[in-house]
């Protein structure tokens, strides 16, 4: 066997799918962990199934985990994996469609039984033999036995020792990519640290840590001595801007922003939410922070959830609700009561999937009309959403300033990519922390509780408990300054308008829209949300080949910045990428007259750069008409688009 | 503490004018309300701006903006939870849900459950007239079979919810009930509501005499009140008529009226209201109403933890293990790696 050849990549995107039981989304995690400390700029995109355990060895079952590591700026978990580690001939079945031409196939040499096999759709033949993996570097690794033969000597149950073949494999991919065994040996040691803890556990742990340590040494072993592999890669230290980091989740994100809220603020944070798919973790995350004096509560429902949020709100605290789409629908005359009542929660909805129960684990960004309209009569709001896992942090501290400044609920819109998807978080050191508007002293002679600030609108927060401004709120139109219940015809128009105003008058707060490419030209892409990442990649790669194309990517949805109209109409073309059927398009063509064009997707995966790069080489290519024709071709797909 | 100021009955009415049918029940139940207020402030040292009443939607969810301490007039069935989220932020405040049998439990009988359950510290009143009186006269949950209403011409097929007995079920810490217009019972129910620790449930019998007057005649008028009802007292034989001459005793577990004459005292049940086991007071609050006297009073009144000081006793026991959240520290635990470019 010759020595392997060492090749230098600007970036790496490694794909590890298996059965939703073989600990895919802890590998792809330790992996992941391990890049971002040896200086990657990273990206990830796990993937997996709604059922806790779905059957065995089926395609419905597999569990995937998708990391992008680059020496360059990453704003994407990548298109097509370099590398894809397949545990099952399920999970080859499902992935292998995504993995680049001439790209590294691993397999677990094991796992190709016949009946399992026939579970993958295989049936009657093997794909390693009849040529369907031709063009591919394939690596046939029996992986399960030798995980079994390097636990021999622990004595462990054969079930016990096979669900080790995660850290076998990972032990393998660690080699292939050039690093040393050490530091993902010192990540299961922490985690088995912080496990052991918990009474009775000890013996159980440190077991579980000796067995993935030595099946992690024994894959990487085997990966030295053997040498299967042609060639060993390296990826450089990616250049970042001088900081801290670490890595984050949306989800991790967006309940540290709310600490730092909380924190800048000066207030009590209180969040009610209902266990949900995918926004369950930040409740979990907010659940450890007692010490800072957080409460959090696990509502009978989203209802009371809500209600819950409105009230720690109505006595000045910070009040908050995490849900996903179904959940806010139950929210929806709740949030209603809020605007009346003109108090300030924020609403944090990690989109999925719809309608209905639809694709819990799947991300969608098919919720902004719901934020917008979802609520009856004249309702509205202030909507903001995320860009990318880090940027949950930036939004969830926005949503409580806008909240506090503006007497309103603020929505907080991120999805199940943004939320379970992470990157490193450059950590705000103390000179950037947040400022927040101090509490406004309001004066008990003739206290009026809906008299608004001149520059905001906003009432002023009186709390339970302010001597002699004892007043009653609700649901009830209010008499304009004074508060009381008003059925009068003029006074109703003129709360509503005044409602319409305060939100429209958010505007004068938030940055104008930044737009990245020439000013004015050929064609404009907007974006918002979780699609940036792909965008921003696409809008470069065009850019790159010297074609005139603007990116800019909104984060307040409403209102929209102030010069959203002017940049739109610097350009002949306009594209708006969204993971739904065309809801920002409905808007930015209700609101500005222009003839947007959109690229929509809802399979529940996010978008491919290159989709929005071939979209753009239409758009740039010929005419519009070109483009429209592809719109109406996605409708026909049944991928959804023109409205 | 500073001391508490004090208040007389015209504190705590609100300026303006109060809008429900003339002869509605609820304005005796206001007016108990109003009048008992300086009476608990100054037992429990509260100032008027610590109080706060919450009410959903419905009759009975105007009480409110008819008092002048801090309202919140919020949405159907959703009080409970709107007080829960307040109370458990403020336990400085005393908070006050008024609903109805259709608001509290029809559209929101899952929050009360949950708020009674937890023993979150609110005094929940839920005015029981047996019917829908805002939207104009629909059967309610507690009305009876086979109530003639315009949504059940034929009447209505539904067996009804007993108040009590669900308050009871959901682990209610304090279950009482009174007659609106039995002002003395009513006062001192309120007043122990009040300074009951925890949830406080009390079903109030309030006549709506628009769209179902005389729902609660039979036993409630005050000419039958003493044949028709039991006022149960703590410690007390179950005595009830006019001679207190008659009893409900037990028999294999079955309840049955007996002579008091033909039973020795020491041999007739006596009722506690902080029994540990709810038994008798359930088999109480599921008296037939027709062939059996009605109970008043309260029914059950028990020591339960707080879900506001357990929360709290939490945060306190976070801090001494963890020290206080330091935000900056926080932000940077975990693996972190440092960028020099």
């Amino acid at each position: 066997m010759k020595t392997p050849e060492h090749k230098e990549l600007a970036n790496a995107i490694v794909r590890f799918a298996g059965d939703s039981g073989d600990g895919i989304q802890l590998t792809g995690s330790m992996f992941t962990q391990d890049s971002a400390i040896l200086g990657n700029d990273i990206s990830t995109l796990p993937d997996f199934p709604a059922e806790i355990r779905a059957p065995v060895g089926t395609k419905a079952g597999v569990s995937s985990f998708q990391l992008n590591f680059s020496a360059g700026e990453i704003h994407t978990p990548g298109d097509r994996p370099h590398t894809l580690v397949a545990l099952n001939p399920a999970a080859l079945a499902v992935h292998l469609p995504d993995l680049e031409w001439g790209g590294i196939l691993i397999v677990d040499d094991d796992s190709f039984s016949p009946s399992a096999l026939e579970k993958a759709g295989y049936g009657g033949t093997d794909p390693r033999e009849d040529g369907t993996l031709r063009g591919y570097q394939l690596y046939r690794v029996p992986i399960t036995s030798l995980t079994l033969e390097a636990l021999r000597p622990l004595g462990l149950s054969k079930k016990q020792a096979s669900l080790c073949k995660n850290m076998f494999t990972l032990g393998l991919v660690e080699w292939m990519y050039d690093r040393s065994a050490g530091t993902v040996l010192a990540q299961i040691d922490r985690l088995s640290d912080r496990k052991k803890r918990q009474p009775g556990m000890r013996e159980k742990y440190e077991e579980q840590a000796r067995a993935n340590k030595l099946a992690l040494q024994a894959g990487y072993n085997y990966a030295d001595t053997v040498e299967i592999f042609v060639s060993r890669y390296t990826v450089g230290k990616a250049k970042l801007r001088r900081g801290t980091y670490r890595r984050i989740t949306g989800n991790e994100a967006t309940a540290l922003g709310c600490l730092a809220a909380a924190t800048f603020s000066e207030r009590p944070l209180f969040c009610a939410s209902y266990p949900i798919t995918p926004a369950s973790d930040i409740l979990h995350e907010l659940s450890r922070l007692r010490h800072f004096g957080v409460r959090t509560v696990q509502a009978e429902d989203e209802i009371a959830a809500i209600g819950m949020a409105i009230g720690a709100a109505y006595g000045g605290s910070l009040g908050m609700t995490s849900t996903s789409g179904p959940g806010v629908a139950l929210k929806s005359e709740a949030i209603g009561l809020a605007v009346m009542t003109e108090l300030p929660v924020v609403i944090i909805n990690v989109q999925r999937g719809g309608p209905s129960t639809g694709l819990p684990t799947k991300t969608e960004q098919s919720d902004l009309l719901q934020a917008m309209f979802g609520r009856n009569g004249e309702c509205p709001v202030v909507v903001l959403a995320a860009k990318s896992p880090a940027d949950c942090f930036a939004t969830a501290v926005e949503a409580f300033r806008l909240a506090i400044r503006y007497m309103t609920p603020v929505f907080m819109l991120t999805d199940g990519y943004l939320a379970n998807g992470s990157e490193p978080w450059r950590i705000p050191e103390a000179d950037e922390s947040p400022a927040f508007d101090p509490p406004r002293t309001i004066s008990s002679d003739d206290f009026q509780p809906y008299a608004r600030d001149p520059v905001t609108l906003a009432r002023a927060w009186v709390v339970p408990g302010t001597p002699g401004m004892e007043h009653t709120v609700g649901g009830l139109e209010k008499q304009d300054v004074r508060g009381t219940v008003s059925y009068e015809s003029g006074n109703h128009e003129r709360m509503v308008k005044l409602r319409i105003q305060k939100i429209r008058g958010v505007v004068k707060d938030i940055p104008p829209l930044v737009v990245s490419g020439p000013a004015q030209g050929e064609l404009l892409v907007l974006g918002w949300g979780s699609t940036y990442g792909a965008i921003y990649h696409a809008v470069r790669n065009v850019q790159k080949q010297g074609k005139p194309v603007a990116a800019a990517h909104l984060k307040h949805l409403n209102p929209f910045p102030e010069n959203l109209g002017e940049i739109l109409r610097n350009y002949r073309q306009v594209l708006i990428p969204e993971l739904n059927a065309g809801q920002l398009r409905l808007l930015v063509r209700a609101e500005y007259l222009v003839n947007a064009v959109g690229l929509n997707k809802v399979t529940g995966q996010p978008f491919r750069t290159d989709e929005i790069e071939a979209r753009i080489a239409l758009m740039l290519g010929g005419d519009g008409d070109k483009a429209a024709d592809a719109e109406a071709c996605d409708a026909s797909e049944g991928r959804g688009a023109a409205i | 503490m500073t001391q508490a100021t004090k208040y007389g009955k015209d504190d705590f009415a609100a300026d303006g004018e109060v809008r429900w049918c003339p002869g509605c029940g609820d304005y005796s139940i206001l007016a108990q309300v109003q009048r008992v207020m300086p009476e608990i402030c100054e037992q429990l040292q509260l100032q008027r701006e610590n109080i706060v009443f919450i009410s959903g939607i419905g009759c009975s969810s105007r009480f409110p903006y008819y008092m002048k301490t801090f309202g919140f007039h919020t949405i159907h069935g959703r009080a409970p939870a709107i007080a829960t989220g307040l109370q458990l932020t403020r336990p400085d405040l005393q908070v006050w849900v008024v609903t109805g049998d259709g608001d509290g439990l029809s559209i929101g009988t899952n929050h009360i459950v949950h708020c009674l359950r937890r023993n979150i510290n609110v005094r929940i009143l839920l005015f029981n007239n047996r019917i829908y009186g805002l939207t104009k006269g629909q059967f309610s949950p507690t009305s009876e079979k086979g109530k003639l209403t315009k949504s059940s011409p034929m009447g209505s097929i539904e067996h009804p919810i007993n108040p009590v007995s669900f308050a009871i079920a959901s682990e209610a810490t304090f279950v009482a009930r009174a007659i609106a217009t039995d002002t003395a019972n009513l006062r001192q129910i309120l007043l122990r509501a009040a300074r009951h620790r925890g949830s406080a449930f009390v079903e109030i019998l309030q006549n709506c005499n628009v769209f179902n007057d005389g729902a609660f005649d039979s036993f409630a008028a005050s000419a039958v009140r003493s044949e028709r009802c039991i006022f149960l007292g703590h410690g007390q034989p179950l005595t009830f008529g006019a001679k207190g001459d008659r009893a409900i005793s037990l028999r294999a577990g079955h309840p049955e009226i007996v002579n008091v004459a033909d039973h020795p005292e020491t041999r007739l049940l006596r009722f506690k209201e902080d029994s540990a086991h709810p038994g008798v007071a359930y088999m109480l609050s599921q008296l037939d109403e027709q062939d059996f006297p009605v109970p008043m009073g309260v029914f059950r009144c028990v020591e339960k933890e707080l879900y506001g000081e357990a929360l709290d006793d939490q945060v306190e026991r976070a801090v001494s293990r963890r020290g206080k959240g330091d935000y900056h520290q926080h932000i940077r635990s975990g693996e972190t790696w440092e960028v020099y470019s």
